[in-house]
């Protein structure tokens, strides 16, 4: 087929999708709006792969111009399809088709099910604007998008007031990044006089590196990035995207929004390399990212918020690739962290779909009878996060970590470190979830039930997925051809890396020995009958990462409390007292001068004249002497 | 010799017009200040009106330029629109409040 037609077919079909929901839903039986939202990312992914077998080189359509001077400057609302979107399409629309599946099995006792679904497909439609925007107003546009999605689906049970905070966070959160990605921008297009990606990027040849414009620039995106893709400091809010309902935290944890930040810095990686500085600034953020989250996931009791701080510490990982220069690496993760992060998070799903909506671990356990299934894929998912051989994380973490440690042994140390870390949550959450004795009420027990077909299958093949999708970057060591890497060549300006065979056969070594100690041990802690284990511990370590570092706490002394309590004083101080003030000083100067003057018009007659003669004197007094 | 004051007129000096059209006038004008009655104030009006017109006409006869009358002209008509709408007013007044005080119109203040 044709492939420009392919292309629009992939963009347009969900909002196609969400407009037949959105305006005519009501009307609907679910199965209907759960069919007609499930072709719209369907429809994008059949068309991928159909563009995919016949792309050669990268495909640009200009549908009309956006805006602009005819000669000077100007944006086209047009989208572009290279080697790295290809591969996004390949994320958002696979990954997003299998959690729309699994939502209409989730979702279908809610009572939003149609608002659900075509939100649902507002988010991939947003998405696939932002990976396939050929300027940087049409990826802004899609970042927007993305953002107001998830806003929607966060607080989409609208009636809970937390949850609407925690969607407003999320919101004001996003804004914050938005404002640095904004003013990157505005520079880049004051700098380059396009925002043209391609123009762009061709017009960095002549820059030299480290120019103090370009660092200014790449800083300003990277704050972009730290607020959609949950980056120190700006990740809290991801945490709190828990309120969702949970394909929601699927979708934004695994195929869009949060991938939309190293999507971005890969894109423009170019643009990156010749900022040396701010690549070091990311490969810290990172760094500290991932491990501060990966820490604070270890003592939480809330299914959802431990999946949620590995994502944060799974885009801590993605960063330092992006700050070690490794984009495709970067993307790597971003590919193999959709599948696993998908898979957990439908599977934490199932789990709570079965206990009626209990999501503390304390009050799960031994689960691995009642839900066999959905067991079987929990464990897939987390042997594939925590890097066992040969599921996809081993895979892309290895690949990342090599980066590291050719990069600087300190970046090596910290991630490893945080590796270890991460095994050692994932596996907690497991054994807590699925192993020991039931630790709920008697009651509960007799009701949990393993999920319908149409929850499990999207398991199923994001299982599968999560096996087999680290085969697509076998290291060096064992294969010559890393597929992702040799594929995103042409667009995506990797510096070289390379470690020692012997290094990585270490590394191996260590990893399993770690690992196999690790399951050992959380096996013994928390595959228990008593709820004791997770009781909030009493030492201050335990404190502090209970309170997530009291990050919370400490933004809303250092920023929001300040700025509440000025506008606060504001309201009380200086609006009644200045603001209204001046506004009512006029007025009252005219009502008074009226009142002043209203005597004069009395009505008599006589007056009239005499005033009119004495006037007339005046004047003639005026003019003659 | 057309341009020449007749004989007739410089028989009576200029002065004497300007002051007796001044006398009329503040005749006019004091009255307009002072007395109640509307009908007698709109005579006074009409003094006022025509000790202008009779200053404009006899300084257009002293000098000799047609100006002045053409003016006159003007003035007469524009007062006789005047009085119409005026004794129109006044006659609707004095049907609805049987008074032709001046003070009534007092009422016209909004």
């Amino acid at each position: 087929m044709n492939s420009e037609f392919l292309i629009h077919l992939i963009l347009w079909a969900p909002l196609v999708g969400f407009a037949i929901n959105g305006i005519f839903g009501s009307s609907f039986s679910g199965k209907t709006a759960g069919f007609i939202a499930c072709l719209g990312p369907l429809t994008g992914f059949v068309s991928t792969v159909l563009l995919w077998s016949g792309f050669d080189q990268t495909i640009q359509i200009n549908y009309y111009r956006w805006f602009g001077t005819p000669d000077s400057f100007s944006v086209d609302f047009s989208v572009m399809v290279d080697q790295l979107t290809l591969l996004m399409l390949f994320i958002v629309t696979g990954v997003g088709t299998l959690i729309h599946l699994y939502s209409v099995g989730y979702m279908e006792h809610d009572k939003g099910f149609v608002r659900f679904m075509s939100y649902l497909n507002l988010f991939i439609f947003s998405m696939l604007l932002l990976v396939m925007g050929s300027n940087l107003v049409m990826l802004f546009a899609g970042w927007e998008g993305v953002g107001l999605c998830s806003f929607l689906l966060i607080g989409f049970w609208y009636k809970n007031p937390d949850y609407n905070k925690a969607a407003r966070k999320a919101f004001v959160m996003n804004r914050i990044g938005d404002l640095g990605f904004m003013l990157g921008i505005f520079l880049l297009g004051l700098e380059f006089r396009t925002l043209d990606i391609p123009t762009l990027l061709s017009s960095m040849e002549h820059i030299e590196s480290g120019d103090p414009k370009i660092i200014l620039i790449t800083i300003l995106l990277f704050i972009g990035v730290t607020g959609k893709s949950a980056q120190i400091p700006l990740f809290t809010w991801l945490p709190d995207a828990m309120a969702g309902p949970t394909p929601v935290s699927a979708l934004i944890h695994a195929a869009t929004m949060v991938t939309a930040g190293i999507y971005l810095v890969a894109r423009m990686s170019g643009l990156f390399n010749l900022a040396p500085f701010t690549l070091d600034v990311i490969a810290w953020v990172g760094l500290a990212t991932a491990f501060v989250a990966a820490t604070i996931a270890l003592r939480q009791n809330d299914i959802k918020k431990v999946l949620a701080y590995s994502t944060v510490s799974q885009l801590g990982f993605m960063a330092v690739a992006l700050g070690c220069a490794a984009y495709s690496t970067a993307i790597f993760h971003v590919m193999t962290h959709a599948f696993f992060k998908a898979l957990l998070f439908l599977g934490a799903g199932s789990v709570i779909h079965g206990l009626h909506g209990e999501q503390d671990i304390s009050k799960m356990g031994g689960l691995r009878n009642a839900m066999k299934s959905t067991h079987l894929v929990f464990l897939i998912g987390t042997l594939a996060i925590a890097g066992v051989p040969p599921l996809a994380g081993f895979f892309s973490k290895d690949e990342i970590l090599a980066a590291a440690f050719s990069h600087s042994i300190w970046y090596f140390v910290i991630l490893a470190l945080t590796a270890v870390l991460t095994a050692w949550y994932m596996f907690r959450l497991y054994f807590a979830t699925f192993h020991g004795s039931y630790r709920g009420s008697k009651e509960t027990e007799a009701g949990i039930h393993e999920s319908g077909l149409v929850m499990l299958a999207p398991l199923f093949v994001l299982a599968f997925l999560s096996v087999v999708g680290g085969f697509a970057g076998m290291p060096e060591t064992i294969s010559s051809k890393h597929l992702v890497s040799d594929f995103l060549k042409p667009v995506v300006a990797d510096h070289a890396h390379s470690v020692s065979h012997s290094f990585e056969y270490i590394l191996w070594g260590v990893t399993l020995v770690l690992l196999v100690l690790i399951v050992w041990l959380t096996n013994k802690m928390y595959s228990v009958n008593s709820a004791e284990v997770f009781r909030s511990g009493s030492g201050w370590v335990g404190r502090i990462l209970e309170g997530k570092y009291y990050l919370d706490e400490i933004y809303e002394t250092l920023i929001s409390g300040p700025l509440r309590s000025t506008g606060t004083w504001f309201k009380n101080v200086m609006d009644p007292g200045v603001i209204d003030q001046a506004v009512k000083l006029p007025g009252l100067v005219f009502r008074n001068a009226g009142v002043a003057l209203r005597p004069l018009q009395s009505g008599i007659i006589s007056w009239y004249m005499i005033s009119i003669v004495l006037g007339l004197l005046a004047m003639i007094y005026l003019f003659l002497f | 010799m057309e341009n020449q004051i007749p004989e007739i007129f410089n028989a009576i000096p200029h002065t004497h017009y300007v002051l007796l059209s001044t006398i009329l006038f503040v005749v006019g004008l004091i009255g307009v200040m002072i007395r109640k009655n509307v009908i007698i104030v709109f005579m006074c009006i009409e003094i006022m009106l025509n000790a202008v017109n009779l200053m404009l006409t006899s300084t257009s006869a002293y000098y000799s330029h047609a100006g002045g009358q053409i003016m006159v002209f003007f003035t007469m008509a524009v007062a006789a629109a005047e009085v119409a709408v005026g004794l129109a007013i006044i006659v609707m007044i004095y049907k609805n409040l049987h008074s032709t005080n001046i003070d009534v119109f007092q009422r016209l203040k909004g």
